[in-house]
């Protein structure tokens, strides 16, 4: 909201106060200045003129001379301009002049005439496009007022003081007004706050002669609509003081009647809307939900598709407004308008903003409507308008109003117990002080016992109760005077839960052994699922939908880490990073039933990818070392059936029945789709289940006192057979003092048949309580070559 | 003998004097001392030797041995040291040529301030608690107070997978599930994945992350709320940081505050990057738990007071190390990441 702080000043005392004081008190009192606009433009030695004479330049068709009379003297100007004429007074930058942009204005010949000084637009001083009024766009500045020649043009135009550009909270539509500001910033500065004296002076005729019926037909939609009627109107520019406090504040100058309107709803935050009284059709409004199917003409000459959730002004037959949010072009202001309707009303804001939404149309009205507005506000701001216009001129107002809907208000009142109060800030506040701020806010308290009880003014309708009068006491008095106490209590114990304390753990490790961790979305497109591959009908393919997603490829909530994170593999090979180790811990979504009915089930995951450089068995090897950590015995079990991944370089992870994971190489078909070049691990292991699993209690084991001793053995075997069925096979008959058997080197070609590999395995021996010697352990050994032969239809190498 | 004796002694130590190498010592104490050596066939003569002079010849005999012995030890340390000398000299490597690289790993930088807030709260006693993303518009919204018609709550704001269910706008709707399920006191902080119908731009995503933090106990105030802000602020920016609470509104706090921390660029003093203010605005949201929500988890206001406070990781991450571009962070190029 801009607050032209002259402005502000015509309803508080706030003279002595610098712009930077006024900007901090109220930041820190709730109003929070963004920004701070200087008004001043560095104009210098421009001044008020008055063109004398206008005559043709014999030397070029397009040049005028003109003799302009800027009070101390005349000066002979040349000018191209095409919209001035004999009389009219308009800003002359003479010789030696600043104009914005330090742009210096000389004495100069032009085709041999001299010309001594410049006539300026709205633009060339520096005003902003968007607010300069429609007939001085494309032209010089005329000015609509007397003002003495010769006079400064920084003082004519107001060029001086600022503008604070103040952020509104949610519950203080009142703010959007300068007079909301204005009682705010007379609350934080300890000043009287001055309301303006509504009147008007010469009113004529009665309402009822000019209009018949004014009725709301929908109290959902309008809860109050106040309606005035102004005849003999003559629409022309407004007067240049009542133009350049609208600009100041935003908005462009239209006419007398429009600019009036405006000039309210910026002084009082409530939107009026004047209308052609003789366009309404049996000279009635009615306040009514739109037709379904009905249309109207905006002012915008847009044709509009209304329905029946919106509000509509019309008269005996068609709608002419869009309540609240735009006037219709049939009942618009036209250049020929004598007698207007002056509309206020209080809107349902849910409905505005719905309507406003809907249809795509977001005015300065409309966002104010959408708000919590006082109902009151509707009588004062129609008063104060016809009381503008009266004063510049625009029209006389006739005697009388509609006022319908509700209009019996019931006050509200909140009590306030000090010493909550106290308690609550941490501070210890007199409680008259505590009064004394609420009653500055206009919230009308006094003692009761031992709670002050307060009337909530109209316009604050967000104060319902005691921690509401707290926080207004607090702001006022201010949070940088509570000083900072530390919490008492006891000393608590932080932790986190053991599923954030495995995903730390899970972290530290990976980062350990050289792995990135990567971000990405939570929703991704459902496309990804059929790049992956995934059959219709797999759990993988049951995704949860955003029904409202900023496009498809933010729709679906994500079942499987995998696609984000072929994504991020995809895009570093493109950026010519030649490898990769990544990893990323999130969650995965998944629900029984589709359309998801309850909450879905969130599942913590872990994703890591490798590329370049690499191979099956390192990421293998990687995802072993996590399960050695929690102590998980897991057993790699071929998957050749999933068809994202290569189907004979694919692995499920099994503890006894649960599936914990599944790794692999991506299928090569699937990197094509991503469009990657390199052959890719992935594994993606659920972290709730290793939760459940991990045993992370240590106990000691004593570590041996006797030496072990070693053998190995080259076994020549079928390549059906898989490294796992071996060391399976040994395991299961329990050797005696077998340790461990380990596998350590696969041999094919060379004097190995077709058909078969040589597997080499390391067998060490130990006991408990004595040295070892050979003949026994050679003994031992020989069982087990002979075993394997058999099991396996082996044979050594 | 005697003269036998010491001229074996004097032979002896010049030969070793001129040894270069153990091997050659070895040799010569063989020669010398072995069970064939001269000093040993020497002294197999002594039986010849009257007894009187046994005892003698034998005590010489000895010192000679001992003598022997020890400068054989001493040449042989002394060589040994040489050659030791000799092959570090040798063993000299270029110190300036690279190390065999290991690949570090790195953390995600939002995962790391995430920690690194997660792990301050923690010193403080704050428990760590996390909620899921998707969530209801009971606890996103309803319980926390928003009004009904706050356009939040609008679809054009908030992503929503059924009318009841969304993805969390918010940290918030964990403080709902917390004290709906502990009683006071409570002392804890959530962080996590939030969501809001933003396009991506500089500094928009539709996915950022949050960190909440809620106290609720007997007793608590916007003055202890004010001390464990300054607190936090200057754990993770420094001891110089200075706070500045701006009333604001939010639902689920009455009264509500902004908190802006000094400008990190220039520290207070005023610079282009804080529009010369001296503050980094809108680091915090923060307020005492407005009554309604209490009341609405079933914790009676009249007894327990609150306060609570959430920022955005995202925000604070690019603060920190200096990014002015949100996507860096979920665009994951490892030349990025290798960086934190």
């Amino acid at each position: 909201m801009l607050i032209p702080i002259n402005w502000l000043k015509d309803y508080v005392d706030i003279d002595k106060l610098s712009v930077r004081e006024l900007s901090d008190g109220l930041t820190l009192s709730g109003s929070h200045v963004d920004s701070i606009i200087n008004l001043n433009k560095g104009i210098r030695n421009v001044v008020v003129g008055r063109i004398l004479s206008l005559i043709s330049h014999e030397d070029a068709d397009s040049l005028k001379i003109a003799q302009v009379d800027v009070g101390s003297k005349v000066v002979q100007i040349v000018t191209g301009a095409l919209n001035i004429k004999t009389g009219d007074l308009i800003p002359i930058a003479l010789d030696g002049a600043v104009l914005p942009g330090n742009k210096i204005i000389e004495d100069t010949v032009i085709r041999g005439q001299a010309s001594q000084g410049m006539m300026c637009s709205y633009e060339e001083l520096g005003v902003e496009d968007k607010l300069i009024p429609k007939e001085s766009r494309n032209g010089i500045l005329i000015l609509p007022s007397e003002f003495e020649l010769g006079r400064d043009i920084n003082e004519v135009l107001g060029f001086e003081g600022s503008i604070l550009d103040i952020e509104i909270t949610f519950n203080r539509p009142d703010c959007l007004s300068i007079l909301g500001i204005a009682r705010e910033s007379a609350a934080t500065f300890e000043k009287s706050f001055n309301f303006p004296d509504i009147e008007i002076l010469k009113p004529e005729d009665e309402i009822g002669q000019y209009l018949k019926e004014v009725r709301i037909d929908s109290n959902e939609l309008c809860t109050r609509y106040y309606a005035k009627v102004i005849k003999d109107v003559k629409i022309g520019p407004s007067p240049l003081w009542l133009q350049r406090k609208i600009m100041d504040a935003g908005m462009r100058p239209v006419n007398n009647i429009v600019d009036a309107t405006n000039y309210v709803m910026i002084e009082m935050g409530q939107p009026l809307h004047a209308f052609d009284l003789e366009k309404m059709k049996g000279r009635k409004v009615i306040v009514r939900a739109a037709r379904e199917g009905e249309t109207i003409l905006t002012l915008d000459k847009e044709i509009r598709q209304l329905s029946n959730d919106m509000c509509v002004i019309a008269d005996e037959d068609n709608a002419q407004c869009i309540g609240g949010v735009m006037g219709g072009y049939e009942s618009e202001i036209t250049e020929n308008t004598q007698l207007i309707i002056m509309e206020c009303a209080n809107f349902n804001s849910k409905s505005i903003r719905f309507t406003s939404k809907k249809l795509g149309l977001r005015s300065e009205a409309s966002s104010r409507n959408e708000k919590a507005l006082s109902p009151r506000n509707v009588s004062y701001a129609n008063e104060r308008v016809c009381q503008i216009i009266e004063q510049i001129g625009a029209g006389t107002i006739v005697n009388g109003h509609y006022d319908v809907g509700v209009t019996d208000f019931k006050e509200k009142t909140v009590t306030m117990r000090p010493y909550k109060c106290d308690e609550l800030l941490g501070v210890t506040i007199d409680t008259d002080r505590m009064i004394r701020i609420l009653n500055s806010l206009e919230i009308e308290s006094r003692i009761e016992g031992d709670v002050i009880v307060s009337k909530v003014p109209h316009f604050r309708p967000d104060i319902e109760q005691e921690a509401d009068l707290i926080e207004e006491v607090g702001r006022i008095y201010g949070f940088e005077k509570i000083e900072p106490q530390a919490l008492k209590g006891d000393i608590l114990k932080g932790t986190r839960s053991d599923l954030g304390n495995l995903e730390e753990s899970i972290k530290c490790y990976l980062s350990g052994i050289g792995f990135c961790e990567i971000t990405t979305y939570s929703f991704i497109s459902p496309k990804k699922y059929a790049m992956l591959n995934i059959p219709q009908g797999s759990d993988l393919n049951r995704d949860i939908r955003i029904i409202n997603p900023l496009g498809e490829d933010f729709s679906s909530m994500r079942t499987t880490l995998l696609p984000g994170v072929m994504d991020v593999v995809a895009k570093n090979t493109h950026y010519g990073n030649k490898k990769g180790k990544l990893y990323e811990v999130g969650n995965i979504f998944r629900s029984e039933v589709i359309p998801i009915i309850d909450l879905p089930q969130e599942i913590r995951t872990l994703s890591m990818a490798m590329y370049g450089d690499t191979d099956y068995y390192q990421m293998k090897g990687v995802v072993d070392n996590i399960f050695r950590q929690y102590q998980i015995d897991v057993e790699h079990l071929s998957v050749n059936d999933n068809p994202s991944f290569h189907p004979g370089r694919t692995a499920g992870i099994y503890h006894k029945d649960t599936c914990l994971g599944i790794m692999g190489e991506i299928h090569p078909l699937v990197a094509k789709r991503f469009d990657i070049k390199e052959k890719i691990y992935i594994a993606e292991l659920n972290l709730e289940n290793i939760l459940s699993l991990q045993i992370t209690e240590r106990k000691y084991s004593e570590i041996p006192k006797f030496p072990s001793i070693t053998r190995d053995m080259a076994l020549v075997i079928g390549d059906e057979f898989e490294v796992g069925e071996v060391i399976k096979e040994v395991k299961r008959r329990n050797y005696a003092f077998l340790e461990k058997v380990e596998f350590f080197d696969m041999y094919k070609g060379k004097g190995i048949d077709e058909g078969f590999k040589s597997l080499a395995f390391s067998f060490v021996f130990r006991s408990k309580s004595r040295t070892l010697n050979d003949e026994e352990i050679n003994q031992i050994f020989n069982h087990i070559v002979t075993d394997l032969q058999k099991s396996f239809n082996a044979r050594l190498r | 003998m005697e003269q036998k004796l010491i001229k074996i002694q004097k032979d002896v130590l010049m030969q070793i004097e001129q040894v270069d190498n153990i091997k050659d010592l070895e040799n010569i104490r063989v020669q010398v001392l072995g069970k064939k050596g001269e000093l040993t066939s020497l002294l197999r003569a002594m039986g010849a030797l009257s007894p009187e002079e046994r005892p003698l010849m034998g005590k010489i005999a000895n010192e000679v041995r001992e003598i022997i012995n020890q400068s054989i030890e001493e040449a042989k340390a002394s060589i040994s040291s040489k050659q030791q000398e000799l092959d570090l000299i040798q063993e000299r490597i270029d110190v300036t040529i690279p190390g065999s690289f290991m690949a570090l790993g790195h953390r995600h930088p939002l995962m790391q301030v995430k920690k690194e807030l997660e792990d301050l709260f923690l010193s403080m006693g704050y428990d760590v608690v996390e909620g899921p993303e998707i969530d209801t518009v009971e606890n996103n919204f309803d319980d926390l107070n928003a009004p009904e018609d706050h356009p939040s709550r609008d679809k054009t704001d908030t992503f929503y997978i059924t009318e009841n269910l969304l993805l969390r706008t918010q940290t918030s709707p964990v403080q709902i599930r917390t004290m709906k399920t502990r009683k006071p006191p409570i002392r804890i902080v959530s962080a996590g994945r939030t969501f809001r119908f933003d396009d991506v731009d500089d500094t928009h995503s539709p996915m950022f992350h949050q960190m909440e933090c809620l106290v609720v106990d007997k007793g608590v105030t916007m003055a202890n709320l004010k001390d464990s802000i300054d607190k936090f602020v200057r754990a993770l920016f420094g001891e110089n940081m200075k706070t500045r609470f701006r009333p604001h509104n939010f639902p689920f706090t009455e009264p509500s505050a902004e908190v802006d921390v000094s400008c990190l660029k220039c520290m207070g003093t005023g610079c282009d990057a804080c529009s010369f203010t001296g503050w980094s605005m809108e680091l915090l949201g923060c307020g005492m738990v407005h009554p309604n929500v209490l009341r609405n988890c079933g914790i009676d206001p009249d007894i327990y007071s609150g306060y609570a406070f959430g920022m955005g990781i995202d925000r604070v991450t690019m603060v920190k190390y200096g990014l002015s571009d949100i996507r860096l962070l979920f665009d994951n190029d490892i030349r990025f990441l290798e960086q934190f």
